[in-house]
């Protein structure tokens, strides 16, 4: 017992190091930041993030102007709120109600049409992205909420994740609930979705999480400073001109603490969710 | 309307009602237009129909040889990168090898950049690979006596900037992935290799790597295509600048 004990005590401190080494690199660049936004924006962007924390230079001007003459940030901030929460909700309740369609009947054209649910899953959005774009022109929806909205509340990977968890209810309890006298969407708003917060809960988080950092799709479809979300709006700031790197540096510091405190409350929905698609199919 | 509730027949369709309406308003109906549309010439006004010369042209288009060329050398590099080293942690977090709460701060650590939007990530990281002295990663190899280097202008760095950011923000959810799949494998099959004699590697070589198998399938795949779609990351790192065109 000793000696596997001394064996074992060479690689115990080798993954100790490796472990405390990587725990560094990794939350260097969120220093970094911290430490930036206490520098005026012209110096950063003429030397870059160090981690240096210089007290002759360091002042809270920068958080003095985000809550003072930040423009459009906070609404950029509640823009975001809104969008995500909407999204969530809508997304989650439309697509369990879609995937218990599909996990609960057999019709005609099931199979054909699960396989849709397959393809838009698992074809690049970046490539869907353009003639969407055109579509949502067409409809005169750009630069409207709706265009961020519509296209994605029946959200292809979410009706897959709930098909799977809703292939594990038992046909009896579908059963006893219509002769119990429910109708078929009873069924579904009584006796399902009770059962399914489990799963609502990864999935929540899973599109929360890509609703609040959404970029791509909003670029596209956003024109006006008021209606921009969070990231759309950072990114604008990204011009070297007054004083934007400054609102930059700290609005994207605050950026990442909502969101962070929800992880560091909910760690474990973050990682069944993020980590859900990896579900046995 | 009480018999449409109640009817078996109707329920499914009704079901995936708004799955139907999404699917064929918002992709079906638009890419057979832009198919269609990819055979126009368009002018403002007018349109005619010039069959394949617009692929004909996009072939021919030194621009774009040379994208799809560095999106297969981004999307190879990153598989690398982010399929081996994950895994790697993933073991290690598993054996327990560092007491629970490093082991845990560690999970919780490789996870956090994955929350960061592309946009803060981007900006980081253009900021820490800046041109001065000053910046980070110039501060990082002056330890080893190199010159100051303009990281994002030349393409050989600025690649390894790029990649630097992918394993920062994706390091955190591979790892997960396959801590997720290390821990369908029953224990039994590790202790039947050991009384079979097996040591470390060959447990790790004939039972965690078939065992995985989904896991590395799965990861392998999101990688494959994320590698290749993959847009953001560059824009918010190079800003839109051309010059990391060329191979």
């Amino acid at each position: 017992m000793k000696s596997l004990k001394t064996k074992k005590t060479p690689l115990k401190i080798l993954v100790t190091l490796l472990f405390v080494f990587l725990s560094i690199l990794i939350l260097i660049p969120f220093w970094a930041i911290f430490v930036g936004t206490f520098q005026e924006g012209s110096m950063l962007i003429r030397n870059g993030l160090n981690l240096k924390l210089d007290f002759s230079t360091a002042n809270l001007d920068n958080y003095v102007m985000l809550f003072t003459e930040s423009g459009d940030y906070f609404k950029w901030f509640f823009n975001s709120v809104i969008l995500t929460v909407v999204q969530v909700v809508l997304t989650l309740f439309i697509s369990a109600f879609v995937a218990y369609g599909f996990a609960a009947y057999d019709f005609k054209f099931k199979n054909l049409l699960f396989v849709c649910v397959l393809i838009i899953m698992s074809v690049p959005f970046e490539m869907l992205m353009l003639p969407l774009y055109v579509q949502i022109n067409d409809m005169s929806l750009a630069d409207n909420y709706a265009a961020i909205l519509l296209p994605f509340l029946a959200h292809a990977s979410t009706i897959f994740f709930f098909r799977q968890y809703l292939t594990g209810i038992p046909k009896e309890l579908i059963e006893a609930g219509r002769i119990d006298g429910a109708s078929e969407f009873g069924i579904f708003f009584k006796l399902i979705m009770p059962i399914m917060k489990p799963s609502f809960a990864a999935m929540a988080i899973l599109n929360g999480m890509n609703s609040w950092n959404n970029f791509l799709w909003p670029l596209l479809v956003l024109r006006s400073s008021e209606k921009y979300t969070l990231p759309i709006g950072l990114n604008t700031l990204i011009t070297p001109y007054g004083n934007n790197y400054d609102l930059l540096i700290v609005g994207s510091f605050f950026s990442i603490i909502p969101i962070l405190v929800l992880f560091l409350c909910f760690q474990k929905y973050f990682i069944e969710g993020m980590t859900a698609g990896a579900v046995k199919g | 309307m009480k018999k449409l509730l109640y009817s078996k027949k109707a329920a499914p369709y009704i079901f995936i009602l708004p799955f139907v309406i999404t699917f064929a308003v918002f992709w079906l109906v638009p890419i057979i237009k832009s198919g269609y549309m990819s055979t126009q010439k368009i002018l403002p006004g007018q349109s005619t129909f010039i069959a394949f010369d617009n692929f004909t042209r996009l072939f021919g288009d030194r621009i774009f040889k040379i994208a799809v060329l560095n999106s297969f050398k981004y999307m190879i590099l990153t598989l690398i990168l982010l399929i081996p080293i994950p895994m790697l942690f993933a073991c290690l977090i598993n054996s327990k090898l560092a007491g629970p709460k490093l082991t845990n701060f560690f999970k919780s650590a490789m996870f956090v950049p994955a929350l960061t939007s592309v946009v803060v990530a981007g900006t980081i990281f253009r900021l820490i690979f800046g041109e001065m002295d000053t910046a980070l990663a110039n501060q990082f190899i002056s330890i080893f006596g190199a010159e100051p280097v303009k990281w994002l202008k030349e393409s050989f760095t600025g690649f390894a900037a790029l990649l630097s950011l992918a394993c920062w923000r994706w390091w955190g959810v591979n790892t997960m992935y396959f801590i997720a799949g290390l821990q369908n494998i029953p224990e039994d099959y590790y202790e039947a290799a050991s009384i079979d004699g097996a040591n470390t590697w060959q447990k790790f070589i004939h039972v965690t790597i078939p065992q995985l198998k989904p896991t590395i399938v799965y990861v392998l795949t999101i990688s494959i295509y994320g590698g290749l779609a993959m847009f953001n990351e560059s824009y918010m790192l190079y800003q839109g600048k051309i010059t990391h065109l060329i191979i």
